[in-house]
């Protein structure tokens, strides 16, 4: 039973230092996103008549809610897994007991897929309240945004396996995630984008992730969901595997 | 036995013959250098075990080998049963630790540190609250429960990193050096309560490079440096077997000279350390009313204890060594 569900503790207290802090860190997570949806949304949105046949509004929170899935995975996966590696021994301690790497690992990437969901649903919410949500099968998103979390913090906790410091974050920041948010359809359709950047961004995992979301939330047909899931489950399976063997290196020693 | 009602096993409290630990051959490399070379040992149920040894002699790393966190290169190894690191993660729900450096969850009050490290071992909200409260009680630290780790003292912090390491009531309990920084009193405390934990039949592998400890505390004494056991035994056999009983140490610039001129053949052996001479024998009589009739050298007797036979076995000083 350990072996298979070795893993709750693990994000379990993740999950219960989180909580200690959930309530100014929820008013943040319904915030930012509002003033973002009403700046940019309607800001941008008075010069855009319609994106894809819909409000810019609309077309921009179906795209920063799996941005923010991607963002919040991400830093939970680099700059507070790292944290909980090195400062504070946190896993160290954990691999005392009977729990293994792999179990540190999955309940890692378990809290990043949590955190993911944490933070781009309030943007759902807002969205709805905003008007700029077609109907309830947006809710569907929810489960996407998870595997979504999954992925970019299994990616992350790669990143942090073999990170020396939080200055190593840096590369990793600049070079892939901010690329990643500004080139995978959030902001704007990639059709409008040069050949070669529309190539690029078929590489991209958060492509595909705006792929399958958006249509759950505006209600534009949904085009090869299957297919851009496996995508994001290969790349979440990869990535756990690649980090636990780099991790269980590191911390075996 | 206060506070640790539920942790009395029903095991013998003298120790038996039966080997919870036991290596043969066992090593380790860290790329080309050897940290742990060769080493065979063992430890018996219901005994305190004193790993002793300067830093760097490889203390750490035997005690990550035992727990299954450092694979060895070479040799076998059994920890209550079970072969390490094969089966180490069953081996470790029996086991209890306490690290070198305290890795509390500063995140957590004192009482969730307990909890939430019980969680590992996969123990249930009713067997938490049983003992926890216990735990707390054991440490000193009921009226602290809910304070932040960060108000603590370093005593405090060692303690409850003790009694995290007790959360799965364990058989077997490693100690990497359990009161390295701590004051006087707060290690007093912390021995007291270990004697506790002998006296409930647990068995205790502790590392320290103080040697008051090692002979207070432990039933045997292994004393390791550069990767190497040099000698196995209880204190008292230590001293008998490999150094003189009697002990006269000279003091300040003099000495060196005084025992170059005069001294020669008064002592049995002699070792420099520093701007002191330590003059071994078995009779000390002869030499003390010679050194009397000496102007300005300073000097004193005292029984040998560990200190002298770590000094005999490797050239250095424990004090100094690290
Ligand atoms: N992970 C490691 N990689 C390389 N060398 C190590 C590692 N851990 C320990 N060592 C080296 O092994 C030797 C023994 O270390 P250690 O077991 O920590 O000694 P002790 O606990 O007795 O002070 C030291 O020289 C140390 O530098
Ligand atoms: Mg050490």
């Amino acid at each position: 039973m350990m072996a298979v569900l070795g893993w709750v503790p693990v994000w379990r207290r993740n999950f219960l230092v989180w909580r200690k802090l959930a309530l100014p860190s929820l008013l943040g997570n319904f915030g930012e996103p509002l003033f973002y949806l009403l700046a940019l949304g309607y800001g941008f949105g008075s010069f855009i008549d319609q994106v894809q046949g819909m409000p810019y509004l609309m077309f921009l929170a179906s795209g920063i809610v799996c941005g923010s899935a991607m963002n919040s995975a991400t830093l939970e996966g680099l700059y507070s897994a790292y944290v909980r590696m090195s400062m504070q021994q946190t896993w160290e301690g954990i691999l005392a007991t009977p729990l293994s790497v792999r179990d540190v690992v999955v309940g890692e990437m378990m809290w990043t897929g949590t955190k993911a969901l944490i933070n781009s649903t309030p943007i759902l919410v807002v969205a709805a309240a905003l008007g700029a949500v077609h109907d309830w099968s947006a809710l569907w998103a929810l489960p996407v945004l998870l595997l979504a979390g999954l992925a970019f913090g299994a990616m992350a906790l790669v990143v942090t396996s073999v990170a020396t410091g939080f200055d190593f974050f840096m590369y990793y920041s600049t070079l892939i995630i901010t690329p990643m948010f500004l080139l995978s359809g959030v902001f704007f359709p990639i059709e409008v984008m040069p050949g070669w950047v529309q190539g690029l961004a078929q590489w991209f995992p958060l492509t595909h992730v705006v792929a399958v979301v958006r249509p759950l939330v505006t209600g534009l047909p949904l085009v090869a969901p299957l297919l851009h899931l496996a995508v994001l489950a290969v790349c979440a399976t990869a990535a756990l595997t690649a980090a636990t063997w780099l991790l269980r290196r590191r911390l075996i020693r | 036995m206060n506070g640790v009602a539920f942790t009395l096993a029903p095991v013998a409290a003298a120790p038996s013959a039966e080997a919870v630990v036991r290596a043969v051959g066992l090593t380790k490399l860290y790329g080309e250098t050897p940290v742990v070379k060769g080493i065979d040992f063992s430890v018996y149920r219901g005994e305190c075990v004193g790993l002793l040894g300067p830093n760097g002699a490889g203390k750490t790393t035997t005690l990550r080998l035992l727990l299954g966190t450092a694979h060895p290169s070479g040799g076998t190894l059994e920890v209550l049963g079970l072969p390490v690191p094969a089966r180490a993660a069953e081996m470790r729900r029996r086991l209890g630790v306490v690290p070198q450096f305290d890795n509390l969850d500063p995140d957590f009050t004192v009482a969730e540190n307990l909890q939430t490290y019980g969680s590992y071992f996969g123990l249930g909200r009713a067997a938490l609250a049983e003992r926890v409260p216990v735990l707390l009680e054991f440490a000193a630290l009921t009226e602290r429960a809910g304070a932040k780790i960060s108000a603590l003292s370093g005593g405090m912090k060692r303690r409850l990193t003790l009694a995290r390491a007790l959360i799965n009531d364990p058989e077997l309990l490693i100690l990497d050096e359990p009161t390295t920084g701590l004051d006087p009193q707060a290690r007093q405390l912390l021995w007291r309560r270990l004697r506790e934990l002998l006296a409930a039949g647990k068995t205790l592998l502790l590392t320290t490079h103080y040697m008051e400890e090692a002979e207070r505390l432990c039933d045997r004494i292994m004393v390791m440096d550069h990767g190497v056991i040099l000698a196995t035994g209880s204190p008292a056999e230590l001293i008998r077997a490999h150094i003189e009983p009697q002990v006269v140490e000279l003091f300040g610039p003099r000495a060196a000279e005084w025992l170059a001129a005069e001294g020669a053949g008064r002592a049995e052996r002699t070792e420099e350390v520093g701007e002191s001479v330590l003059c071994y024998l078995h009779d000390e009589r002869p030499l003390l009313d010679a050194l009397a009739a000496v102007e300005g050298l300073r000097f004193t007797h005292r029984r040998a204890n560990l200190e002298d036979v770590f000094l005999k076995l490797t050239g250095r000083d424990l004090r100094t060594a690290s």
